[in-house]
């Protein structure tokens, strides 16, 4: 069992090796996810983020100015995700400590099924 | 130009990996999965990504290792497989 | 962990360290127009800082400085920053999270922007601190506290 467990992650490994072979390199200007124009011809969104971020909200740091301000729908979402997960541990995780008389037979019932 | 940094971080990258997932004492597994986040913090610089970098290193290498020690504690130390 | 005594070094080692921690938290939340940093990382510094303490001293001793009930109403604080923040905006005229419309005087837009921008990044810090926190203290609810 542990020799297909090892081939099936030499090969899957082999087939991610392949499959980057196929990817521009990294900081190629001539690749087309990093020009300014999209083969269509029109003006990709990144262009104007990087001509106008110092201009639209005097921040030095670009990527803050994209977090926080043009894509603030975004981080709004991810806040709110954190805020639930809080409150899913609380809801699962935390018990009521009091001894309720309620409980026992509930217990004992379910001990005497097993 | 940083191609020979990179290579190195990749090989010490598996390497904590793979001892991350065969080790049977959970709090060293812990440990390395500690080391596999710096190191993957450590490529994320490398390549340019400042703001990934730093985000990985705070959380990978450091909260999560927090509550992981903490589970441990809760539950037995060594690995059932 | 489970019954030993807390030992005096580790505490005094910790209450040494957790002091600088959070003023670096707090830097990198104030500075993040300026260098890499945001509030999502200021806020995890943060409660790395409140973490350490809870780790070395205990859980009953670090209730002093972070007590355990206020974890979800400090989140939800802080989510309610950044709302209010968008909807402050929205309710003077502009669009939701559109920050050129803040009711503050004497900024040009791009300065409200920024202005706008600072206040989303409190929010959200205070929001991870306190729920970082907060799944700590309920990660070790039903164990026997030292």
């Amino acid at each position: 069992m542990k020799i297909v467990n090892w081939l099936l992650l030499i090969s899957f490994g082999a087939l991610l090796i392949y499959a980057s072979l196929g990817l521009p390199n990294r900081g190629d200007g001539d690749a087309v996810m990093h020009r300014e124009k999209s083969p269509a011809g029109s003006w990709g969104a990144s262009s104007y983020y990087i001509r106008n971020a110092y201009r639209d909200a005097e921040t030095l740091n670009m990527v803050t100015v994209i977090l926080a301000d043009y894509r603030g729908y975004d981080t709004l979402g991810e806040e709110t995700v954190i805020l639930t997960a809080g409150l899913i541990c609380y809801l699962v995780l935390r018990k009521r400590r009091t001894n309720r008389d309620d409980k026992k037979p509930l217990k004992a019932g379910a001990d005497a099924q097993t | 130009m940083y191609w020979e940094i990179e290579a190195l971080l990749f090989v010490f990258l598996i390497i904590t990996a793979l001892i991350s997932l065969y080790i049977k004492d959970l709090l060293a597994a812990v440990v390395t999965l500690s080391a596999f986040s710096f190191i993957s913090a450590l490529i994320y610089t490398v390549m340019g990504a400042i703001d990934v970098g730093f985000t990985e290193a705070v959380v990978g290498a450091g909260v999560t290792g927090i509550f992981f020690v903490v589970l441990i504690f809760q539950t037995s130390r060594r690995s059932g497989d | 962990m489970r019954k030993h005594k807390y030992n005096p070094i580790i505490l005094m080692v910790s209450r040494v360290v957790s002091p600088f921690i959070m003023i670096f938290g707090l830097y990198v939340i104030f500075h993040g127009h300026y260098s890499p940093g945001g509030g999502f990382q200021g806020g995890t510094l943060l409660a790395a800082a409140l973490l350490l303490i809870r780790l070395a001293a205990g859980f009953d001793i670090a209730q002093i400085q972070f007590k355990r009930i206020l974890g979800t109403p400090l989140g939800s604080i802080g989510v309610l920053i950044y709302f209010g923040t968008g909807f402050l905006a929205m309710i003077s005229g502009g669009e939701f999270l559109n920050y050129g419309f803040l009711p503050f005087a004497g900024f040009t837009e791009a300065g409200l922007r920024a202005l706008g921008i600072l206040m989303v990044e409190i929010g959200v810090g205070l929001a991870v601190m306190a729920i970082l926190v907060a799944i700590y203290d309920d990660l070790l609810e039903g164990y026997p506290h030292d």
